[in-house]
Formats: C-alpha cells, sequence, structure tokens
C-alpha cells in the first residue's frame, strides 16, 4: 500500500499545522514555564522561539540562561519539523539529541531556533537545528536529533 | 567501563567515592536554591552515603507530550546536564580547585531509553576526565527502577579558568 499522501493532502496537512501550531506549543506543558511560542512551520521544518526569561538563568553570574533552556527550545522545535516532515499526522519522542554549544546567547535577547528535518522514513525522523539570536550564520547553538513516531492517542510505547 | 555503566546499581558506590562533606552538600544546595533554572525545574539534591544525586520530583509542567503522557525530553536533558554540572562543580573542589565560576557545557548528546513516565526522576553523574580545560562527564536519569534508566547524556563541559 502507497501511503504517501497527495500534494493537495500535504498542503492542507501543513496548512493545520500553521492553524494549530500556536495551541500544540502552547498544549505543551512543559512549554509554558519557558515560554516557547510558535513562529512557522513548513515541510519538515519548524520554527520556535523563546524569548529572554530570567527565570531560567543557569549562571547568576553572568544572568546568561541555562543549557537545559536552549536545550528544550532546540529539542521542541526538531520535534516539530518531525511532525511536520512524516507522511501521516503523528506524536514523536526524541530518540536521540546531541548539542553544541558555541556560544552563551545575551541577556535580553531572544532564542530563535529553526529545524529541519532532512530525513524522514515511515518511523524515524532525522534532525538538524540551530538556535540563534537572528543571524543563522552566528549560531547560539546546533543540534542533531532523531525522532521516533508515536501514536496521536492510546497508551504508547 | 560503560558495559556496566546501567546495569549494576552498585557501580555508582565503586565509581564515588562517597566524601561529599558536609560544607559541599551546603554549597550544593545553596547553588541549587540560587539557580532560577534549577528552581523552575523544581530539583533538589540528594546525599546518600556522601554521594552526589539530584532529584526531579515529578510536577504537570514537566510533561512534553500529553497524550502518552511523557516528561519532556527538554526538561530530562536539563535535569541531566544539571547533574553533570554540579558534579563536576564538585571534582573541581575535591582537586582543589575552587574557581567559584560554573563549567559551561560545549557538546552534549542526550539518549532517550525509555518514555519519562509522570513520576520522581533521579540522575547521577560520573567524571570520565577531569582535564586542566575540559571535564568529559555521563550522566544517567531514572525513576522508579535504577536498572531502567530513562535518558543517559555524555558531554564535554568547559572548566573555569583561574
Amino acid at each position: 500500500m502507497d501511503d504517501s499522501p497527495t500534494a493537495e493532502a500535504r498542503e492542507a496537512f501543513l496548512a493545520k499545522l500553521w492553524q494549530i501550531g500556536p495551541a500544540m506549543v502552547a498544549g505543551t506543558p512543559h512549554a509554558k514555564p519557558l515560554g516557547m511560542r510558535f513562529v512557522s512551520v513548513g515541510e519538515g521544518r519548524a520554527t520556535l522561539a523563546l524569548d529572554y526569561n530570567a527565570e531560567l538563568i543557569g549562571d547568576p553570574a553572568s544572568r546568561v540562561m541555562h543549557g537545559g533552556a536552549i536545550t528544550t527550545l532546540l529539542d521542541q522545535t526538531a520535534g516539530f519539523a518531525s511532525v511536520a516532515g512524516f507522511a501521516k499526522p503523528i506524536g514523536v519522542a526524541t530518540l536521540n539529541l546531541h548539542i553544541d554549544y558555541m556560544r552563551p546567547s545575551p541577556p535580553g535577547e531572544t532564542v530563535i531556533a529553526v529545524a529541519t528535518a532532512y530525513k524522514v522514513t515511515r518511523h524515524i525522523a532525522f534532525v538538524r537545528g540551530i538556535a540563534h539570536n537572528g543571524d543563522e550564520d552566528d549560531p547560539v547553538a546546533t543540534c542533531q536529533a532523531s525522532f521516533m513516531a508515536t501514536p496521536l492517542s492510546g497508551t504508547g510505547p | 567501563m560503560s558495559g556496566e555503566f546501567h546495569g549494576d546499581p552498585s557501580f555508582w558506590d565503586r565509581a564515588l567515592n562517597g566524601n561529599v562533606s558536609k560544607v559541599l552538600q551546603d554549597t550544593v544546595r545553596t547553588t541549587l536554591a540560587t539557580l532560577p533554572y534549577a528552581r523552575m525545574l523544581g530539583v533538589e539534591p540528594r546525599f546518600e552515603s556522601g554521594n552526589f544525586m539530584l532529584v526531579m520530583p515529578y510536577k504537570a509542567d514537566l510533561i512534553g507530550n500529553p497524550v502518552l503522557p511523557a516528561l519532556h525530553g527538554g526538561a530530562v536533558g536539563g535535569f541531566l546536564e544539571l547533574c553533570a554540572i554540579i558534579q563536576t562543580m564538585l571534582a573541581l573542589r575535591e582537586a582543589g580547585r575552587d574557581e567559584v565560576a560554573q563549567p559551561k557545557p560545549i557538546g552534549i548528546s542526550m539518549d532517550y531509553l525509555r518514555r519519562g513516565r509522570p513520576e520522581d526522576s533521579f540522575a547521577r553523574a560520573e567524571i570520565v576526565r577531569l582535564g586542566s580545560r575540559v571535564a568529559n562527564v555521563r550522566a544517567t536519569a531514572w525513576q522508579s527502577d535504577p536498572n531502567a534508566p530513562t535518558a543517559t547524556l555524555h558531554g564535554h563541559f568547559l572548566l573555569p579558568s583561574k
């Protein structure tokens, strides 16, 4: 059985993701204390943002947000890109996530994360992502991750 | 070493030497209490037979997937990262290196082995190598069963220079 969707169905799915994107991020309980927000979505692509939040400081001396906040933003964005990459509407679970931290994000600056699912199979999405302050060529951090498709309802694995 | 890393509960008792002094324990408590990100996650240190362990009590806003439900991969990652940083600070103190600045992550890798259930999580870390400028660290998180880790981390941390 060929389960690849028609171009029209694909377009409708991505339009739906655009529509429910903000609610998908807001509906993620852990996105709330961080303040992550939806920016955009495309075929196997997603952009999210994290405004500077003093409650996420990881080093009181520099007032820089903790690496874990950047990790969470990249995980969420890469997961969203996976959702936008799988052939069928599906949930995702992180299998592995590698993050390289290039520089601290200055206090007060918004962090933008862009992720691309560059290869999607039936069960697994392979994703790359960049976190930056407005210039993708000057990254705060980069990530490489893989995600597994999970059922949208039910008890899961 | 990596072969016995997950499977043997006594691994940690042998890997860690159990000599975190009361003064250092207080330092860790103060550090975490004054760290906004640590307070947001709600983590607390625990010292069993003098070894450091980080606990992340379950709360609803740690959830990433309400359908499964599962803890957010980023929350689990941040939890492991914090555990690794604290363990590195302890190793620096034990080595007589009283740098006050925090180790900074250079590159970290997380493997997610099981769904993080809506339960308390625990994590321990071990310094594989403490160099002059970089530490190589491994950390493991689990929930009710220490033999069934939910996630592991390994990474490099840049050490503060004097």
